[in-house]
């Protein structure tokens, strides 16, 4: 084992490492701000907005992550570098960056995923505490806010905070569209120092860190959240 | 009379080739990622390029049967070590960290790294931001490691693959693009490349090593030793030139008077 690079490389590492929490922070905090949507839309939606988001949810669930990316990033990003006044506008320099693209590709990805699990929580509320509330004279926009959403929510936590797991661990992906993260960052030292195990072992380590960080956090939450326990 | 030919003929092979007689075909290592004009790879799988076609007279001046075998690049050293190929004839440079894992035959050829990118674009290859240009470059590769170096203050991007780094210049999400000056005097003639023009070639550098030389393992110093008997026999011989000349316009092998 040599670790003589670690200082070496440390500066990037710690970039890398920032880039692939902040792929996560926004991919995750977006993705399930549209996964409520998502999720609502089935359960309550009528048959329209219920036939698309069934659509958006089985489409973005049955393509790898790595095809989505690259169609975004290669197909979508292309595209919009042939239109000049996008490739010349002023938001071209994020619209270059891949950073963008894979962040958008895993918040989609979160979206389906996570809006499926919610779904799940929607139905699993007890009818019983709904009609409760309507018959207190609660309007639905304020059923949803109040009871059925939080109840919801409460009961997807353990399954959100795998998905967010899930989330950490598909980031690496991004790396096959330039974006120097925690893996790229390894790849780097990889291909500098040809070294194969020591820099892959190292970011294992920091992401198995990272996963247990997110796991605790949501245990935290959990706790948190008030809930009748073994009804 | 049968059994006596079958027997002249075993005896005969033996003597003949005492080392040939057993030896299993070689395997070439090439980059699984086509690198034309040095590797291409047609829709049937067959390879040919200049780094093929250097490999098989190898193979050839050696007397050793030789078979190609892809290997994604960034894995290809890895390949090499643990004996899933047996050389590397994959415009790989010889270099000081690359030493200190595998061994290298004599160079078989040798081209700077070029600075490509859209005709407009000025290039500033002095300043260590590059003059605030974003770049591109194939990760694993010696200009990789040049432009990380010489650069520290540039927004470099690293792609699996050349044509990667070539479809992000011509969709703009790099400004320039750093690679062997060999490959980028060709595709600057294609169609997708006439857009671009040849900026600058980057100057001498270690990073850039000795040339490019066939990998081998540290401990096949005999293949080795037969390697480089086959590479001064094809120079001599003219077949080198035969070879490259179907490629290039400029002597590819660099240095001779």
């Amino acid at each position: 084992m040599d670790f003589d690079w670690l200082p070496r490389y440390w500066p990037l590492l710690v970039e890398g490492f920032w880039r692939t929490l902040w792929l996560v922070a926004l991919s995750g905090v977006f993705g399930f701000l549209l996964a409520i949507p998502v999720a609502l839309a089935q359960v309550a939606g009528g048959r329209i907005l219920a036939g698309l988001s069934r659509a958006f949810t089985t489409t973005i669930r049955g393509t790898p992550l790595l095809v989505q990316l690259y169609l975004v990033y290669y197909g979508l990003g292309s595209l919009m570098a042939d239109i000049p006044a996008i490739r010349y506008g002023p938001l071209w320099p994020y619209l270059r960056d891949g950073f963008w693209y894979a962040t958008f590709a895993f918040t989609i990805s979160v979206a389906a995923y996570q809006g499926e699990i919610i779904r799940g929580g929607l139905l699993a509320v007890p009818r019983g505490e709904i009609e409760a509330a309507r018959a207190f004279g609660m309007r639905r926009s304020r059923i949803l806010r109040r009871i059925w959403l939080p109840r919801a929510l409460q009961v997807s936590l353990p399954a959100l905070s795998g998905e967010a797991i899930l989330l950490l661990k598909s980031t690496p992906l991004a790396a096959t569209v330039t974006v120097i993260d925690l893996f790229g960052a390894a790849n780097v030292v990889r291909s500098e120092t040809f070294l194969t195990y020591e820099p892959l072992l190292f970011v294992a380590a920091v992401y198995v860190l990272c996963a247990f960080v997110i796991a605790v956090a949501f245990r935290l939450i959990e706790r948190r959240v008030p809930s009748r326990r073994g009804l | 009379m049968k059994k006596t030919i079958l027997a002249a003929a075993a005896a005969l092979s033996l003597a003949m080739a005492p080392g040939a007689f057993a030896q299993e075909p070689l395997k070439v290592g090439v980059a699984a990622e086509p690198y034309p004009p040095f590797s291409s790879v047609d829709s049937a799988g067959n390879w040919s390029g200049f780094d093929i076609e250097i490999g098989q007279a190898i193979c050839e001046e050696m007397g050793r049967e030789c078979v190609t075998t892809p290997v994604a690049w960034d894995g290809i050293i890895p390949a090499l070590t643990s004996g899933k190929i047996d050389m590397i004839v994959g415009s790989m440079s010889i270099t000081e960290e690359r030493q200190k894992v595998i061994d290298f035959s004599d160079r078989y050829y040798y081209t700077p790294a070029a600075f490509v990118a859209p005709a407009p674009v000025e290039v500033d290859t002095d300043s260590a931001d590059l003059g605030g240009l974003v770049l591109g470059v194939q990760s694993g590769t010696t200009s990789a490691a040049y432009v990380r170096k010489a650069y520290p203050d540039a927004e470099i991007k690293l792609y699996n693959t050349q044509d990667e780094v070539n479809a992000d210049l011509a969709a703009g999400r790099i400004d320039v693009m750093l690679a062997d000056q060999a490959a980028m005097v060709e595709y600057v003639k294609t169609p997708e490349g006439s857009q671009f023009e040849v900026k600058a070639v980057a100057p001498e550098d270690e990073a850039f090593g000795e040339g490019i030389g066939v990998g081998l393992r540290k401990e096949d110093d005999d293949l080795q030793a037969d390697v480089n008997d086959a590479i001064a026999a094809l120079l001599e011989s003219g077949r080198y030139d035969e070879i490259a000349g179907q490629y290039f316009e400029f002597d590819i092998y660099g240095g001779r008077e």
